[in-house]
């Protein structure tokens, strides 16, 4: 079948919890705005759940024209194969020539379940999206002029563990999918009164059958919101006092950041557990990374090695997270991080 | 919460997924090719770690309930090094599936390759690790169940069987979940689900020179003997045109690698100058502000 790519339109997955949007909605309807306006095509959020019609208003006001609504009290909490299905009907219902996720635990699980049963692409955790030619080399070897085909998704991710950057791309299955790292992309700012169409479909999950129940959820609550944080400034043993840790959070409010730390400065007791970065702490991969005083032991670097960019303080030259660094400055912290704020505010 | 610990009779026949992956931890400049790309023969060959965590979440389930354990992997012979060692923690049997026609496979390609390869030994249970670190994209898991048509709980933690049921703790990001999944069902597990359990001397003796031996031979023969099952694509009724290049609907259309890798990063000079000049690229490439 012959796509037509100038009438699809591009989706995004407004995932919610508990009736409740995260920023990841907001920053993929950022992103696909750029998208759906380079294709002169709509922005529709696909919002799935059970009484979650007024949501509808928040996505129009992040930047969404539609929002296809499918509400089902089977919908009410994430089950893998009842989102799956009724996602699925509603690709084949309206044709989206794009369709993005957030790479969260529910993207990750839902993206390629989808992806599988609908037999198209689906590239991971992305942290650009653009739109752009293909030149499909692989007839040219017979002699065939290479095929040029226009206004494809250009997915860009890093691989093999952050060794490489690859640009993917899946010209011929219909639609192109793709998760996007959380706090990558830039929501819009919010347009207050900003309406859309509303679109309401049948969940089409009468008579499936759903093997699994859910049968209780403990959810983490926490002021601080780490995950969620576009720059993380994070401080280790090399930090020295709880006092000093406070030049970190002054860092991060010039950024607009987060302030987390590895689990030694827990221990030492220059920060809250709920800070801890690494294995036992959260994993995080924000846009920014700055590691302050932090050595870098194994399960710290687990919890934030994928993040886009790092930049290592360290007296020490020789500490583990240079290797890891894509920015690194042997110094001390306490003469380096009031240089980065003045840099930051002049 | 009571531990539930019933099973059911016969145990459960587990399938585990393992994959031999180059290990991106130590990747230098010698892995790195002229062009971009990753030379793979340069980097240490390791078991994918969290492929090791489900084959424990499998071994528990067997040391817990009965039943068998048996590994699938996917990829050239020198896979046989991974298979050998389930084998030496307690897995029953493992297998190895290796054929041209799988070369160049994305997820989706291999998701459906290793799916027939699962469906051929009618699993009641599947364990796969959450992701690969070569790739880290977390989708061959979910995309073998779509296509085997089994329960899938991803990010597993925690898993207790009740007869047909199993009863399972699953991190959902924001918390902690707990469901009651019916089987069959397909798992991707992580690394809190607890470290993979020692080689046992014994077995290892037994199998340190297992090697690849055609599957419909070896089951024929004495099935206890140190071998590992070698099966092709034919062999698990994959069909050529969902296989390798031909299966696979993403193409790579760029690879930069990224220059600061492995240790090489860019220095900063701890001075006024030397952190304005920082401040100011990652202005411009809109990382702040």
């Amino acid at each position: 079948m012959e796509i037509d790519r100038t009438k699809g339109e591009v989706w995004v997955f407004a995932e919610q919890e508990d009736g409740v949007l995260s920023d990841v909605p907001r920053e993929l309807l950022g992103k696909g705005r750029e998208l759906a306006d380079t294709l002169g095509v709509k922005l529709a959020a696909v919002l799935m759940g059970a009484g979650v019609e007024p949501l509808s208003k928040e996505l129009f006001e992040a930047g969404a024209d539609k929002v296809h609504l499918v509400d089902d009290p089977a919908l009410k909490v994430f089950r893998s194969k009842a989102y799956r299905h009724a996602f699925v009907e509603l690709i084949k219902e309206c044709g989206p020539q794009i369709v993005i996720f957030g790479a969260t635990h529910m993207g990750r699980d839902l993206a390629p379940a989808v992806a599988s049963q609908l037999g198209c692409g689906l590239t991971a955790d992305c942290t650009e999206l653009q739109i752009g030619e293909f030149t499909d080399k692989r007839g040219a070897c017979q002699g065939a002029e290479p095929k040029v085909v226009p206004g494809v998704l250009q997915q860009i991710r890093p691989a093999f563990g952050g060794n490489i950057i690859a640009t993917i791309v899946n010209p011929y299955n219909w639609p192109q999918m793709a998760t996007v790292r959380e706090g990558v992309m830039k929501p819009l700012e919010r347009m207050p009164g900003r309406t859309g169409e509303l679109v309401k479909h049948d969940s089409k999950l009468d008579g499936v059958e759903i093997p699994v129940e859910v049968l209780e959820i403990v959810r983490r609550h926490s002021s601080i919101n780490l995950k969620g944080s576009r720059i993380i400034v994070a401080g280790g043993a090399g930090v020295g006092s709880k006092e000093n840790f406070k030049l970190l959070h002054d860092l991060a409010d010039a950024l607009g950041g987060a302030v987390g730390g590895s689990r030694a400065a827990v221990d030492l007791g220059y920060c809250e557990h709920e800070r801890q970065i690494g294995q036992t702490g959260v994993t995080v991969r924000p846009a920014l990374f700055i590691s302050c005083g932090i050595s870098g032991a194994v399960q710290h670097l687990a919890g934030m090695q994928d993040s886009a960019k790092i930049i290592a303080i360290n007296t020490d030259k020789d500490a583990p997270v240079f290797k890891i660094a894509h920015y690194g400055i042997v110094g001390d912290l306490n003469v380096v991080i009031p240089k980065m704020i003045k840099a930051i505010k002049g | 919460m009571k531990t539930l610990n019933t099973g059911r009779e016969g145990g459960y026949n587990c399938v585990v997924c393992i994959k031999q992956v180059p290990d991106t931890k130590k990747v230098s400049g010698d892995a790195m090719k002229a062009d971009g790309t990753i030379n793979r023969a340069a980097l240490p060959a390791i078991f994918n770690p969290e492929d090791k965590n489900a084959l424990e979440a499998a071994l528990s389930v067997k040391e817990r309930y009965g039943g068998t354990v048996t590994a699938i992997a996917m990829g050239l012979p020198a896979a046989c090094e991974i298979l050998r060692e389930a084998l030496m923690c307690g897995a029953d049997r493992a297998y190895l599936v290796t054929d041209r026609k799988a070369a160049g496979s994305d997820t989706l390609a291999t998701s459906y390759i290793l799916s027939c390869a699962v469906k051929r030994f009618k699993p009641d249970l599947v364990f796969c690790g959450r992701q690969a670190i070569d790739g880290d994209t977390a989708q061959t898991g979910p995309q073998i169940a779509e296509k085997i048509d089994f329960a899938a709980v991803t990010y597993l933690e925690k898993i207790d069987m009740e007869g047909d049921y199993a009863i399972v703790t699953r991190d959902i990001g924001t918390g902690v979940e707990t469901d009651k999944v019916k089987l069959p069902a397909l798992f991707t597990v992580t690394e809190k689900f607890g470290e993979l359990r020692p080689l046992n001397v014994r077995r290892v003796m037994k199998y340190k020179n297992a090697d690849l031996k055609p599957a419909a031979e070896f089951e024929a023969g004495d099935t206890s003997a140190a071998a590992i099952g070698q099966l092709s694509c034919d062999d698990i009724g994959a069909v050529p045109e969902r296989c390798g290049f031909a299966g696979s609907p993403t193409n790579v259309a760029k690879i930069v690698s990224v220059v600061l890798a492995g240790g090489d990063y860019k220095e900063v000079e701890p001075t006024d100058e030397g952190v304005k000049a920082l401040v100011d690229e990652l202005v411009a490439d809109h990382t702040i502000g």
